[in-house]
């Protein structure tokens, strides 16, 4: 066993930032395992360009934006693993990996960060009924395949789902010659950012098509076609709106999972709707010196938001090694008409009071409404949206003052006024 | 000119194959698909009967009770994961509690040992805690157990080989003629060979083949069973097999957990055209699904992360036609519908034995019963795996983290005899890509490894053979 200050779980954006942040705080002995050959995560393979414009005030490709980290990281003499799977996380904090070149490895931490970021929504998870033949992929495998392997996964192509990959894959393989012939999207809404349906399908001529979705695959070795149709207010398919389109090949961005089999493990309490740990704003989990950032915790759109997080984790966590003590008395926010979570869950009723985050996502599109924050039924923070969207996260900061109001009230809630309410 | 061909790499030909090998004979076995277990052998509930359900006197009745007795030496010596978790049958209401009784008595004459029957919710709910309210008694079968089928397959097929069984796959066969001295038996690509016996163990299509040589035919018909799979995380709300006892509404579906620890809902039953058609439908699944909430009522559908479905070769006549033909040399192992798994083992020796009788085969001097499985890093405690990956640095390698699959194991199941040759091959042998994420994360790795190990290039690579390749080739 041997004996580390913080293990990071994941090389990705959010393990890079906190990694940094925690060295920037003090802290040198860290850890980052990372189960890929390198470290950026899942920025490697993302080779478009809009990356960083938070960040960085420019625009940069997603190889690029994890290489500014990793500069970061190297600069700083930060050690990491390569090729280190992390098999266990236990809630005394010791963090079993393995790699080729260690074996099996055990450390024991005194804080960690778990940034190790979430996986896709498979086929068999959204139930489409039809044949198993070769060409239903997820988003994401596709673009490992394009951009990291080299190889094209298809070449006429439906994708179901209008997620951020998805979209951004029916751009990509168009460019390698594929032929995209539909997106196909269940609500009546895109999950993903409206400047990508603007960018990836509109400049390409790329129907989409809402309030539809996959009925059917067929092709016994490899996929032949797919049968879409229109779902009614229920979700439900409408029989007679079935029609089938040719295609060799079905993508799926249907969503993202933070990937917190390791955290369950750890026996950190999750969130039904984010999937993700439920912390406070330390980013700190139930379990005492556990912290989760970036997509493990909530699935982000903008990787500048996965990076402020976890910068904030990073210092944290710091904080916490150098024996800030957790504060075991604590509200949770509640997040009422169709505010669907918010990050951070709880709020510690402590007497620190910083500028303070806040990230949610609406159950539905909403026009015209006022975001707002209410500490034991009084206003304290609102801001006016002309629109909200699931796909587009909101970020607000609060003031130490409003943090304070919040800290002492003994109901937090974060609510949408709609229409007249206002 | 070969002793034996057998058609068909499921569990029958493939217990069968292994069954042989015991003696000194030339023994080819011909397979459609790209890999052994294919067929019926890898969709089905992968359960081993207790045998109460099978009509008294029926070869179903005797392979099931034989079969069932045979599989805790035949899982040791071949390592293939089996477990003896008793199934029970439900019953979901008073006034059919007879049913059970039937059950009950059937099983004893048909020679199943230490069933009994439960009443009341709360001596159910012992068993079974997450089990319905609504169940009012319960067939309780201490001997049904639950067996991975394509595992037991390959491994089968692995001994076979290593006892110097030949295999030979994307064979289907399209002639068997008889000349009187023997048969010759050609397939699609041309490839043919003679035999002094032919053993037709074909599933879906023994039929065909059956039909090519004996005068009296069979027909077979396909059919369809849809399944639902749920992740490990909900594995702990069945420990027994469960099954619904049949009722003027319809047979019901089981619950039961596989040996991975996941937990297997269905399977429907709809008699299919076509031999090949495994289309999952909309309707089927959420008739399973519903049918097993009956059962476990908690069972929910965000934990589904994967749907199947499997043919079952039904025979008119509802009873297995097992054994040597009306054509001196041809035999027949057909119609092997549920029980059959169950009875495999005990109709492979059968058949084994009949065939070295009839060519008066001698035993080998050498025959190798044991096969180590591959070492499965998951289920390894910490030191063994620091031993393993000491050995061998590819153990070190996790490709597949749903399931904690390494390098080392995928490179194995290729290398293997009747090694893994495509995704699915390599799913089957190590469960890469059968956990959560459903291979979004693997598949490339996994197609790396099969394209260097194979030789070929990665556009190469398929699903299972045919022209399931998994990309279209080379970006621009």
């Amino acid at each position: 066993m041997i004996k580390v200050n913080l293990v990071i779980v994941g090389g990705g954006p959010a393990g890079l930032a906190a990694a940094k942040s925690a060295y920037d705080a003090g802290e040198r002995d860290i850890l980052i395992l990372e189960r890929e050959a390198e470290l950026g995560g899942i920025l490697n393979q993302c080779i478009h360009n809009g990356f960083g414009l938070h960040t960085f005030k420019e625009e940069l490709t997603g190889p690029e934006y994890a290489a500014r980290y990793v500069d970061e990281v190297t600069k700083r003499n930060i050690t990491y693993k390569l090729n280190a799977t992390v098999i266990d996380v236990s809630c005394d904090k010791t963090v079993t990996y393995v790699s080729a070149e260690d074996g099996l490895v055990q450390v024991q931490a005194k804080a960690i960060i778990l940034s190790c970021g979430c996986r896709e929504r498979p086929r068999g998870a959204i139930n489409i009924a039809g044949m198993r033949g070769a060409g239903v992929f997820s988003a994401g495998t596709a673009q490992k395949l394009v951009n990291i392997d080299g190889y094209l996964p298809g070449k006429e192509v439906v994708i179901l789902g209008s997620g951020d990959i998805g979209l951004i894959m029916a751009r990509r393989m168009t460019f390698e010659g594929a032929h995209v012939s539909a997106v196909v999207e269940l609500m009546p809404y895109s999950s993903g950012l409206n400047r990508n349906i603007v960018q990836c399908l509109n400049d390409f001529g790329i129907p989409l098509y809402f309030s539809h979705t996959v009925v059917d695959i067929k092709g016994r070795d490899r996929v032949e076609g797919v049968v879409i149709a229109q779902v009614d207010d229920k979700l439900q398919p409408i029989k007679e709106t079935e029609r089938l389109i040719a295609c060799d090949t079905l993508l799926l961005s249907v969503g993202l999972l933070p990937e917190n089999e390791l955290a369950k493990n750890a026996e950190v309490q999750l969130s039904p709707t984010t999937g993700g740990a439920v912390v406070d704003e330390n980013l700190m989990t139930n379990v005492d010196g556990v912290f989760e950032c970036g997509n493990v915790l909530h699935v982000h759109d903008l990787v500048d938001f996965v990076s402020a997080e976890s910068e904030n984790a990073g210092k944290c966590a710091v904080d916490y090694i150098n024996g800030a003590a957790p504060c075991r008395d604590k509200t949770v926010i509640s997040c009422t008409n169709g505010v669907r979570y918010c990050v951070p869950t709880v709020l510690n009723r402590d007497e620190t009071y910083a500028p303070q985050s806040f990230k949610m996502r609406v159950a539905n599109v909403f026009k015209k409404v006022e975001l707002a924050v209410f500490a034991d039924g009084v206003k304290v923070f609102g801001r006016k949206r002309p629109v909200v969207a699931p796909g587009e996260m909101e970020n607000i900061m609060l003031t130490a003052e409003q943090m304070k109001t919040l800290k002492q009230a003994k109901t937090v809630e974060i609510t949408l006024i709609k229409g007249e309410q206002q | 000119m070969k002793d034996v061909i057998i058609i068909g790499g499921g569990v029958i030909g493939c217990g069968i194959a292994r069954e042989l090998a015991r003696y000194q004979a030339n023994v080819l076995l011909l397979e459609r698909g790209n890999d052994v277990s294919v067929g019926t052998s890898k969709a089905n509930s992968g359960i081993v009967h207790g045998g109460y359900d099978a009509k008294p006197g029926t070869l179903k009745a005797k392979y099931n009770v034989m079969g069932n007795a045979m599989f805790d030496e035949l899982s040791r010596e071949l390592d293939f994961p089996f477990r003896r978790n008793g199934s029970i049958v439900l019953c979901f209401d008073e006034s059919q509690i007879g049913g059970l009784d039937e059950l009950l008595n059937r099983g004893i004459t048909n020679g199943v040992k230490g069933m009994y029957i439960v009443k009341g919710s709360d001596e159910i709910k012992k068993l079974e805690p997450y089990v319905s309210d609504k169940a009012v008694a319960a067939l309780v079968v201490p001997s049904g157990g639950i067996v991975s089928p394509y595992e037991m397959t390959v491994a089968y097929a692995e001994n076979a080989a290593v006892n110097g069984v030949e295999f030979r796959f994307l064979s289907e066969v399209t002639s068997v003629i008889n000349d009187g001295n023997g048969f010759t038996v050609t397939c699609a690509d041309g490839y043919s060979e003679r035999a002094k016996v032919v053993i037709n163990a074909a599933g879906v299509y023994a039929d065909v083949i059956n039909n090519m040589v004996c005068g009296e035919k069979l027909r077979i018909t396909a059919r369809k069973g849809d399944y639902v799979l749920m992740d490990k995380t909900c594995g702990y709300l069945a420990d027994h097999t469960m099954f619904q006892l049949p009722t003027k509404m319809g047979k019901g579906v089981l619950v039961t957990p596989t040996t991975h620890g996941n937990i297997l809902v269905g399977p429907t039953a709809t008699d299919v055209e076509d031999k090949d058609d495994v289309n999952t439908t909309a309707a089927e699944l959420n008739d399973a699904f519903a049918k097993a909430s009956l059962t476990v009522p908690t069972l929910a559908r965000r934990n589904i992360i994967t749907q199947f479905s499997g043919l079952r070769a039904h025979l008119d006549g509802d009873d297995f036609v097992v054994g040597e033909s009306s054509v001196n040399g041809f035999y027949n192992v057909a119609g092997i519908e549920s029980p059959g798994l169950s009875c495999a083992p005990a109709i492979a020796v059968d058949i084994a034995q009949s065939v070295a009788g009839k060519l008066a085969l001698k035993q080998k001097l050498h025959f190798e019963s044991k096969r180590k499985g591959i070492p499965q890093f998951s289920k390894l405690s910490n030191t063994e795996r620091e031993k393993l990956i000491d050995q061998n640095p590819l153990y070190g390698k996790i490709v597949c983290r749903c399931e904690v699959v390494t390098e080392g194991e995928i490179v194995d199941s290729i290398r293997r005899p009747v090694g893994a040759k495509d995704l699915d091959g390599v799913k089957r042998r190590t469960r890469a890509g059968m956990g959560r994420c459903q291979a979004g994360f693997c598949t490339p790795r996994i197609m790396e490894i099969i394209a260097r190990e194979l030789g070929c290039d990665m556009a190469d690579v398929t699903k299972r053979g045919g022209e399931s390749q998994v990309v279209k080739g080379r970006t621009k």
